[in-house]
């Protein structure tokens, strides 16, 4: 129960935290951020018993008949997640109550801010897919408010609709790889797909699946050709831009691959696949990141590159990458969301994040700087931050990799090589250095926008420097989740004189060597960009979208011309087609006319009919026209009491007296009649009358006919009594049986009542 | 347009043809009739007197507006359904009473006719909307 119904307070929480708002004043982000924090706590609480192998399972039921309910599945993997999700969420509320206080509609942003949360931890909790996508749209759904937030500015509109189409688009892929992956496993339940593997790999669904699955992830983490609406989303405030990078959103994309790993991972398809988008999305988020000078876009171009990591490791899928996959996620979760606060709080303190304007700050906020340099050094992954280990992991795995791609390693070497000289650049750049003429005299943050920092960046230290007996025990668990069978590695800060050690002093002094000479690498690699790289992504998507749109247009203008008589023209053809489709491939049509038991009053009926139906299509006035047709009315009314169809008779009378006088009414105000058709146009409907006409009289003869089995109409004449204490049928089965149809219907002639009315009365003005 | 006979005619019909439809409202569940037809003829009754009249004249002498007697007509509609989910059947099961049991008077009435009724006004409402816009026109 717990799982669920944190969840349901938290919602509560969003709901009413804008309207709170007012009277907690200043005050809101630290006590918004008190139910998190109680859920951090719990999820913590709950380690132990998860390190003894417990696994949590809640079921609320939501649609038991198509398998779907609302569950909750909580091993190691989700109280990791939930950990940072909800541990760093607090902190960015606290922050963010302090943050936005400039700013307008501050606890509407607080409320989306908790609706992001909620989704991210719904996602992370999730027992059953189904559950699971609800909470992924959620979270789409939210960060397009969050990005979105400064809706005035246009640029922010279109990152949010970016991020939305992009994301929504793979959540529209990942339904269906869902639906594909719960085929041959018959339930939704993560706990039975996750126990038995075997299934969806011997099913021929294996492939459709992993494909939109891997869609739905790629787009949400951002890899590449989908990583460009990431750093689009940087024109978000900043306090949801440390969440959206650290620990929710883009880390949504890197949990479902992991959490499927024991599914649909170790198959060729899904390593070959994951390792090449991977490795792509890391190096090309690395290098984009160089020739950066927005603070905040070098920061998200990193996280490309690290979610990149990711997903390569899990592609990987040995033992070492595994386990640098979760340590990895932990230490980037760690230093990224220090890293956006930070980059918040400097724009906030100078008025700049643009590099060239920075420098010497050291001397106004010594206390930040050092919080800041010290998240650049695990982001450089220098000892004794946990960086180094997931670095240290990241090169073993690259190393040990059974199929030793070489360009891997060279790639993760030249990225991490960038991370060094990025480190280097952006603490050297901004707390030293030379000193710009800054408007105001920069201050320390305050405590709101340095306690998440803070304790992240301690966290760090924490873990990097007692990882068998702090680090290990958070991820051992996490890590068994994710690929049954393989172990957590216990960790160690100084593994002694390696290979790998190697690797990474190299990497510093690259780093180092490439901060060194800057003045000349940079400008050069901004040439190679510009002369090769100059293709826009985010440019490129627009004008497929303006494309897209063009082409509705078009298709609109062409379906829907609005000549009422040519939608008629096609419901009708592409009816009668249909139905005369059907009848030829049915039995033989058998038509048994019988007319001698007509008695010759229906005769004179019938006579009557005919002649009223040729004197409407002949004559040349509108008000013979339609007498014609109500003579064809009455006809059939009498020939419905002749055959006791009571009610049909009165109902008809009814309609055709209104029908003739609502048209009298419009007749009234038309223009005389004129013919303005051509004889092509006038056989053309003919023909489709013709059609239309034949078809109905078909129908009308074969269903005298054809014996169903057992009619409906059986039931309903003996129910109808016994059942529904009403001897008329009709009425019977108007308001009880198929009251509801019926409830739809009046429902439907009012809206086009109320329809007709506004048109008319709109018309006037 | 105006005349004489069918003002005089218009007159007198429309009481009567409301009383009617009344009764094939209420007839409507064992014999020929119900709140559709019902609906449509006490609409008919006040289009016939706006022939005679004129739309305005029908619209003072009405205490309601067409467009809430469509809207009343859904909710009434809608509320049939709800006895039936507090007696824990699903939504607009039919759901009877017998009043006077045993006695002379013993009538038996149940949610569809509170449906039917709904369907009535819903009817009577939409065709008196539509009517008395374009006559308007």
């Amino acid at each position: 129960m717990t799982t669920g119904l944190f969840l349901i307070v938290l919602l509560g929480v969003a709901a009413v935290a804008p309207f709170l708002r007012k009277y907690l004043k200043n005050q809101a982000g630290w006590i918004y951020a008190i139910w998190p924090f109680t859920g951090f706590l719990y999820y913590l609480s709950l380690l132990p018993a998860i390190n003894d192998g417990v696994v949590i399972t809640e079921t609320f039921t939501w649609l038991p008949v198509m398998g779907i309910d609302f569950s909750f599945y909580v091993d190691g993997f989700s109280v990791l997640f939930s950990l940072l999700v909800l541990g760093i969420g607090s902190f960015i509320l606290v922050y963010a109550g302090y943050y936005m206080r400039p700013y307008p509609m501050k606890g509407r942003f607080l409320g989306y801010l908790l609706l992001f949360m909620t989704a991210m931890q719904g996602i992370v909790v999730s027992g059953n897919l189904i559950t699971m996508f609800v909470f992924w749209e959620l979270t789409s759904i939210s960060s397009y408010l969050l990005i979105g937030y400064y809706h005035e500015k246009p640029e922010a509109r279109a990152s949010a609709l970016q991020a939305l189409l992009i994301t929504g688009f793979g959540g529209l892929a990942l339904l269906g790889g869902f639906v594909l992956l719960a085929i041959p496993y018959g339930t939704y339940e993560l706990s039975y797909i996750l126990s038995n593997p075997d299934i969806i790999k011997s099913s021929n669904l294996y492939i459709p699946a992993f494909i939109l699955v891997a869609i739905g992830a790629f787009t949400k983490s951002a890899q590449f050709p989908f990583h460009f609406w990431l750093p689009g989303a940087m024109t978000a405030p900043s306090p949801v831009s440390a969440y959206l990078h650290s620990a929710t959103m883009v880390k949504a994309g890197v949990f479902l691959l992991a959490r499927l790993n024991p599914v649909l991972g170790g198959t060729e398809l899904w390593s070959y696949t994951l390792t090449i988008v991977g490795v792509t999305t890391m190096f090309t988020g690395a290098w984009l990141s160089i020739t950066q000078v927005d603070l905040k876009r070098i920061l998200a171009y990193t996280t490309v590159s690290a979610l990149g990591t990711l997903v390569l490791l899990i592609g990987t899928g040995t033992e070492y990458a595994i386990n640098a996959a979760i340590i990895f996620l932990l230490v980037h979760a760690l230093y990224k969301g220090t890293l956006f606060m930070m980059a918040g709080n400097i724009e906030k303190k100078t008025g700049t994040r643009d590099l060239t304007q920075l420098g010497g700050l050291f001397k106004y906020m010594p206390f930040a700087a050092i919080i800041m340099s010290l998240a650049l050094v695990s982001m450089a992954g220098v000892p004794p931050m946990l960086g180094f280990l997931g670095k240290e992991l990241i090169y073993e795995a690259s190393v040990a990799a059974p199929k030793a791609y070489g360009f891997i390693l060279v790639l993760g070497f030249l990225t991490n090589v960038i991370l060094v000289y990025l480190s280097l650049r952006l603490a050297i750049g901004i707390f030293w250095g030379k000193e710009p003429a800054y408007p105001k005299t920069p201050v320390e943050p305050n405590l709101a926008l340095i306690l998440g920092p803070f304790f992240l960046v301690l966290i760090s230290i924490v873990l990097g420097l007692f990882p068998a007996t702090m680090a290990n025990p958070l991820t051992s668990k996490a890590i068994t989740a994710i690929s049954p069978g393989m172990d957590a590695i216990v960790l160690k800060l100084w593994h002694g004189f390696n290979l790998v050690l190697g690797l990474s002093a190299l990497t510093l002094i690259s780093g180092f060597l490439v901060f060194r000479y800057q003045d000349k690498i940079i400008p050069a690699i901004d040439r190679v960009n510009i002369k090769y790289f100059r293709r826009e992504f985010t440019r490129m998507f627009f004008s497929m979208i303006d494309g897209f749109l063009i082409f509705t247009k078009l298709k609109t203008k062409t379906l829907q011309h609005g000549y009422h008589r040519f939608y008629l023209m096609t419901l009708f053809v592409i009816a009668s087609v249909l139905v005369w489709v059907m009848i030829w491939r049915a039995d033989p049509i058998m038509l048994e006319l019988n007319f001698s038991e007509m008695p010759l009053n229906l005769i004179a009926v019938v006579v009557l009919i005919i002649a009223a139906t040729l004197s409407s299509v002949i004559s040349g006035s509108r008000v013979v026209a339609l007498i014609s047709m109500g003579v064809i009315g009455f006809g059939i009314t009498i020939i419905f009491i002749a055959y006791s169809g009571v009610d049909l008779a009165i109902t008809m009378i009814m309609v055709e007296t209104l029908m003739i006088i609502l048209a009298m009414a419009v007749v009234y105000h038309l223009p005389r009649y004129q013919n303005f058709s051509s004889t092509g146009a006038r056989m053309r409907d003919a023909l489709v009358a013709t059609l239309v006409g034949t078809f109905f009289m078909v129908l009308v003869l074969q269903a005298g006919t054809s014996s169903l089995e057992t009619p409906i109409s059986d039931y309903f004449k003996e129910a109808s009594y016994s059942l529904a204490y009403g001897r008329n049928i009709v009425n019977v089965i108007l308001v009880d049986f198929r009251a509801l149809d019926t409830l739809g219907e009046i429902t439907v002639i009012s809206i086009a009542a109320l329809g007709i009315y506004a048109m008319i009365k709109l018309g006037k003005k | 347009m105006e005349s004489i006979i069918l003002q005089i005619a218009a007159r007198h019909m429309r009481p009567l043809l409301v009383v009617l439809s009344l009764i094939v409202l209420y007839r409507g569940h064992n014999e020929p009739g119900g709140g559709f037809i019902g609906g449509l003829m006490f609409g008919a009754a006040y289009i016939l007197y706006a022939m005679a009249f004129g739309v305005e004249k029908t619209q003072k002498s009405l205490f309601f507006n067409p467009i809430n007697l469509t809207a009343s007509g859904l909710f009434v509609a809608l509320l049939s359904g709800i006895p039936a989910l507090l007696l824990g059947d699903s939504f607009m099961t039919g759901e009877w009473y017998t009043f006077f049991a045993q006695t002379a008077f013993e009538l038996k009435l149940g949610t569809p006719l509170i449906f039917d009724v709904g369907v009535y006004f819903a009817v009577a409402g939409m065709l008196m909307l539509v009517m008395f816009s374009i006559m308007e026109e």
